[in-house]
């Protein structure tokens, strides 16, 4: 799928809607995301943020961040908020507005998983994005499903995660929702045209979206992009788009199809202070890892 | 004279949402409320009913579903018993220190472990300390009453706050009753559009919930006492023009039956205190000088009306049908907690608890215990205080 | 049709309601150790370190380049990680 460049150009579409200020930690991964939906949504949006980073990003009352509407919302229930207020606008006729449930991974995969579940299933017109930073990150950085696979985190503190990472987008892609899509801040023009894509669809539309920590991941700020960027160049992270009953490779990530092409995985792994104990051993657990996900992806293209 | 049906309770509650136009309702099957999820869906589907259902997938995500909805706008409603209104206990809170005007029906289920699916009101005393306005009714008619009365409490904008409306599981929610239904445009007309404090839907940038400091926080809590006690107003006019739309008031926070000249006071509430009345009257007509006050609402508590009724009189005996394990049943502790505001000298008081678990308790025990109390006080003695009263 | 209006009245009293407000956390450019300093000569206009500044500060014209708004850089560095042509130099704060 050719992706064109919007006119005007990306950056003034998302000017003056994510204000400067905020709490966030300098190099966060959340507000350039905010972003890119700023560019597609401007004020016209509703986040349902369940007990995640973002709920403290936006800063405390009675000031708020983002130049947009927040629902904070307790813990599980992203998903479920935004169904019923998904189905309320749908009643009042306000179909400007779009509903989008922006939780992290523990409030998706883990805590949040039966609501998820649950909307997805009855394909509520909403876009759910998962900010995937890949542990607890607001509550000081502890493991979630979403870890990857030898990550240290305060509840794996000596031998690391001992599970692969839970891929949510191939558990949505078999609830049948009709869009599913895994992203990146490093490809914001990739991310923008998905939003594009999503916000046309009816029905339950699902975007995993990767998102470095530098807190938790343990690299300086200044690598969020890089590393972020790397993900997707070593084939660890594949941007895809599932629709019409198949996979569609998006553009970032085709060359990547070629293993031959792929960056070596160390040089993703050696940045991050989080995988600074990670043995040669588990280091090839990973590549076999990138290589059955490839196998998954290939198949169902 | 409006159309009569004979109807269940939970029927009742369902026709009660339908009258009052609800628009979206998100609700989870749990026994004994499925009738009403049922007659709910069965409403909508046929066209009956202009709303929308969300079939969430747990009661979590029901009352989560339910306060989205609400919030962006919409009449909604939803209703539960027990473990599910255990399981959404966090969005209890959450929505009512959110302000956001919510109906949420309440069959009363006894609370596990064990399994047991027959009616106490542990479930519903549960939910005390949450800022909901709790409402109880006695008979399928007041139910409905109660229900369609509880979205025009809780739009009023010195209220703004989710009211919870009780009738025990199986002893109202299954059985039929006849029920008078006003006439749907009177209604309209009564009740009113929806109103609430503030609306999330695009028109504006507006963020609810976010992180607020202590002093803050506070602040906001306190207001919701604020409103609570305004609410004590609002539901006297509410039940007062409804009154004059339906011929049926039923006195407010509380209902007061032969407790004008009593020298003694019986407290229940719920469908029990249908039968607590029966043998309050078999008891007069002995000569016994016992009224009944029935507690309607339990928040906001009702301590001046009740003050104005107890000041004065020898024995008070309250019946609870819920304990708070390690003292004593809900309602006793709320009315001496609050009496003792008023006056050093409380009258001779006990308290029965009965019925947990579902036990059966019958006019006939009602009878004995109340006649047992008064003569016990009257020869000078002082009976039990708390009595845990069983039956097998 | 009757019934399904509705009627925003508003709140007697406080109710967690927040409204947008540019520095929530306060002039967040006190967080810095180190600052970006541009060198309007290398800059090629790419946008790149205005799409990804997570905090929004960075404008870039085509005609004077980027500006940075300083009092609530948080000094993140990665502007100057994404810059194409090294035009963005993290230089330590005193």
């Amino acid at each position: 799928m050719a992706q064109t460049r919007p006119k005007p150009p990306l950056p003034y579409r998302m000017r003056d809607i994510v204000l400067p200020g905020d709490a966030a930690c300098p190099g966060c991964p959340i507000p350039m995301a905010w972003k890119v939906l700023a560019s597609v949504f401007r004020e016209k949006m509703i986040l349902v943020i369940p007990a995640c980073c973002s709920s403290v990003v936006v800063g405390a009352y009675p000031g708020n961040s983002i130049k947009a509407s927040v629902v904070h919302v307790a813990f599980a229930s992203a998903a479920a908020v935004a169904s019923g207020i998904a189905e309320a606008l749908r009643r009042r006729g306000i179909n400007d507005v779009q509903v989008i449930a922006w939780a992290g991974d523990g409030g998706t995969a883990d805590i949040g998983m039966a609501s998820l579940s649950g909307a997805a299933e009855r394909n509520h017109d909403m876009i759910y994005i998962m900010y995937d930073n890949e542990a607890y990150m607001n509550t000081g950085i502890q493991r979630s499903s979403s870890t990857p696979f030898g990550a240290w985190t305060t509840t794996t503190p000596i031998i690391g995660k001992t599970e692969h990472k839970k891929d949510v987008a191939r558990i949505m892609i078999a609830h049948g929702v009709p869009y599913v899509a895994t992203a990146s801040i490093a490809y914001p023009h990739d991310f923008y045209a998905k939003l594009q894509k999503a916000r046309r669809i009816r029905g339950f539309k699902f975007i995993h979206l990767h998102a470095p920590c530098p807190t938790g991941w343990r690299f300086d700020p200044k690598y969020t992009v890089q590393i972020a960027k790397l993900a997707v160049e070593t084939g660890l992270w594949v941007l895809y788009e599932y629709y019409d009953g198949k996979i569609h490779l998006s553009g970032p990530s085709r060359p990547y199809m070629d293993p031959a092409k792929r960056k070596p995985v160390e040089e993703y792994l050696k940045l991050q202070g989080r995988f600074k104990k990670i043995t040669p051993k588990k280091i090839e657990e990973i590549k076999k890892y990138v290589d059955m996900t490839w196998d998954w992806i290939k198949k169902h293209m | 004279m409006g159309k009569v049906v004979s109807i269940t309770g939970n029927y009742a509650v369902a026709y009660a949402a339908k009258m009052a136009r609800v628009q979206v309702v998100a609700a989870y099957p749990i026994t004994p409320q499925t009738s009403i999820v049922e007659k709910l869906a069965e409403f909508i589907e046929s066209g009956e009913l202009d709303a929308v259902m969300i079939r969430v997938e747990s009661e979590h995500s029901a009352l989560a579903a339910t306060f989205g909805a609400a919030l962006a706008g919409a009449r909604a409603f939803t209703a539960t018993s027990s473990h599910g209104l255990l399981y959404m206990h966090e969005w209890v809170h959450w929505t009512s220190r959110a302000r956001v005007p919510v109906v949420m029906a309440i069959v009363t289920r006894t609370i596990g472990t064990p399994w047991n699916i027959w009616p106490d009101h542990s479930d519903f005393m549960d939910q005390r300390d949450t800022g909901w306005i709790l409402g109880f009714g006695m008979d399928n008619q007041e139910v409905f009453d109660l229900t369609v009365q509880a979205f025009k409490i809780s739009e009023d904008p010195r209220v703004y706050l989710p009211v919870m409306i009780g009738l025990e599981g199986f002893i109202l929610g299954h059985t039929t009753m006849p029920v008078e239904l006003p006439d749907q445009k009177e209604l309209d007309e009564w009740l009113g559009p929806r109103r609430q404090g503030y609306v999330i839907d695009g028109r504006e940038p507006l963020a609810i919930g976010n992180l607020a400091w202590p002093e803050d926080t506070e602040e906001m809590f306190m207001d919701i006492q604020k409103a609570m006690e305004e609410a004590k107003q609002v539901i006297k006019e509410v039940d007062e023009s409804y009154g004059k739309l339906t011929g049926r008031r039923y006195g407010g926070l509380i209902q007061c039956v032969g407790c004008s000249n009593a020298k003694y006071i019986a407290i229940a509430m719920g469908a029990w205190a249908g039968d607590l009345i029966e043998a309050v009257q078999k008891l007069r007509d002995e000569g016994y000088p016992v009224g009944v006050v029935r507690i309607r609402f339990v928040r906001p508590f009702p301590i001046e009306d009740l003050w104005k009724i107890i000041n004065g009189v020898k024995g008070v005996i309250v019946f609870d049908r819920a304990i708070s394990f390690g003292a004593w049943g809900q309602i006793y502790t709320d009315l001496v907690a609050g009496l003792a505001q008023y006056t050093r000298n409380l009258p001779v008081l006990s308290n029965i608890v009965a019925g947990v678990g579902g036990v059966n308790v019958t006019h006939i025990d009602f009878y004995k215990l109340v006649k047992n109390f008064v003569d016990i006080v009257e020869k000078g003695e002082q009976p039990p205080v708390f009595t845990w009263y069983h039956k097998r | 049709m009757v019934g399904q209006g509705l009627i925003i009245e508003p709140i007697n009293y406080r109710v967690p309601i927040s409204r947008p407000k540019k520095g929530v956390a306060g002039k967040t450019g006190f967080w810095r150790t180190e600052r970006p300093v541009v060198d309007k000569e290398k800059c090629v206009k790419c946008w790149l370190c205005e799409i990804y500044c997570p905090v929004d500060v960075i404008r870039v014209e085509p005609e004077t380049g980027p500006t940075i708004d300083y009092d609530y850089c948080k000094g993140c560095g990665v502007c100057s990680n994404v810059c194409p042509s090294g035009a963005i130099t993290m230089v330590p704060e005193e």
